[in-house]
């Protein structure tokens, strides 16, 4: 049974995919998300250490799963975060041929990709980030951390303070 | 805000297709009530679309869960729609907010339930209560799984 209780939000380790350099912040965003996107285009020039956490709400935005699974799908061949950003700069196109385009316009093996993203594996890295951000609280997205605490209020203010 | 240990006051309420709805149709199971203020408002829409991403893992506790708010049976059936939620949604709109009174979780100021969760367990006894200091602030699905744990370490 998987547990759900509190704990404290995992620390960065090497299974994150970390963009940026300075102070160090955790977000969890949902690829699909509209808030995510605008809190992204607020903070993705930060001058600020960005570990990038899955947090899809899947009953909300019915293709968050497939598009956090092609970051990660993308990640697989060393391109997660333009994946990512592709993804929350451009919500509009969300469906599998958009997927491709934006596969091959990163230059990713179509064929791996594919696989990878429709995989157990992709399917379970997605979901542990997911957990680890119930477990640490987050009732909504986009969310942050900052030394393991959670951040209140806009969160693109206050990591725009860090840096 | 009903204390732990009470009985659980007892209720009737349509659901969001028009269907009646007991709290004694839950007995000798546990059943999570989630009161929220309003469908439609954009932190409802996040607590119950959170609380929908863990609802097997709740059940696989052996709890259900509904939502109650003071909106009609209609309102319910498109907010339902809407999130895209299986979580059934109980109507306490006539006499308006009776049973979200009859728990402490009305707010005669606004007119409406403050987010309130209540766990009452198998003998439909009040387990756990969660009031949020106001409505705006959602309690994370992580709380509802703590309520749990404890109560099956209790028993």
């Amino acid at each position: 049974m998987t547990e759900l209780t509190s704990a404290a939000v995992p620390a960065v380790g090497p299974e994150d995919h970390v963009r940026g350099k300075g102070p160090e912040a955790i977000v969890y965003l949902d690829l699909a998300c509209p808030r995510c996107a605008l809190a992204w285009a607020r903070i993705r020039e930060l001058p600020v250490r960005l570990a990038l956490r899955h947090f899809p709400i899947a009953s909300k935005h019915p293709r968050a799963p497939a598009l956090h699974a092609a970051a990660e799908a993308a990640g697989l061949q060393g391109r997660f975060v333009e994946m990512w950003d592709s993804l929350l700069t451009d919500q509009a196109h969300q469906d599998d041929p958009h997927l491709w385009e934006r596969a091959s316009h990163l230059g990713l093996d179509l064929e791996r990709f594919d696989r990878d993203r429709r995989s157990e594996l992709v399917a379970e890295r997605v979901r542990r980030d997911f957990e680890g951000g119930i477990r640490a609280g987050i009732a909504g997205t986009p969310a942050a951390f900052v030394a393991g605490q959670p951040v209140e209020g806009d969160i693109a203010e206050s990591l725009g303070r860090l840096g | 805000m009903i204390e732990p240990g009470s009985p659980a006051p007892e209720f009737s309420l349509p659901n969001h297709a028009g269907k009646k709805v007991s709290l004694v149709d839950f007995r000798g199971r546990k059943v999570l009530l989630v009161f929220y203020p309003l469908d439609f408002s954009p932190v409802c829409t996040d607590q119950l679309s959170l609380y929908q991403e863990v609802l097997p893992q709740i059940e696989e506790r052996g709890a259900s869960v509904v939502g109650i708010s003071v909106d009609s049976t209609w309102a319910h059936r498109a907010f339902r729609e809407k999130l895209g939620i299986t979580i059934p949604l109980l109507s306490d709109f006539e006499p308006k907010g009776a049973v979200t009174r009859s728990y402490g979780a009305f707010l005669d100021e606004v007119g409406h339930g403050n987010r309130s969760l209540v766990l009452v367990d198998e003998d439909g006894v009040v387990a756990w209560v969660h009031e949020s200091p106001t409505p705006l602030e959602v309690p994370g699905a992580n709380l509802i799984f703590d309520a749990l744990a404890a109560v099956e370490r209790a028993t």
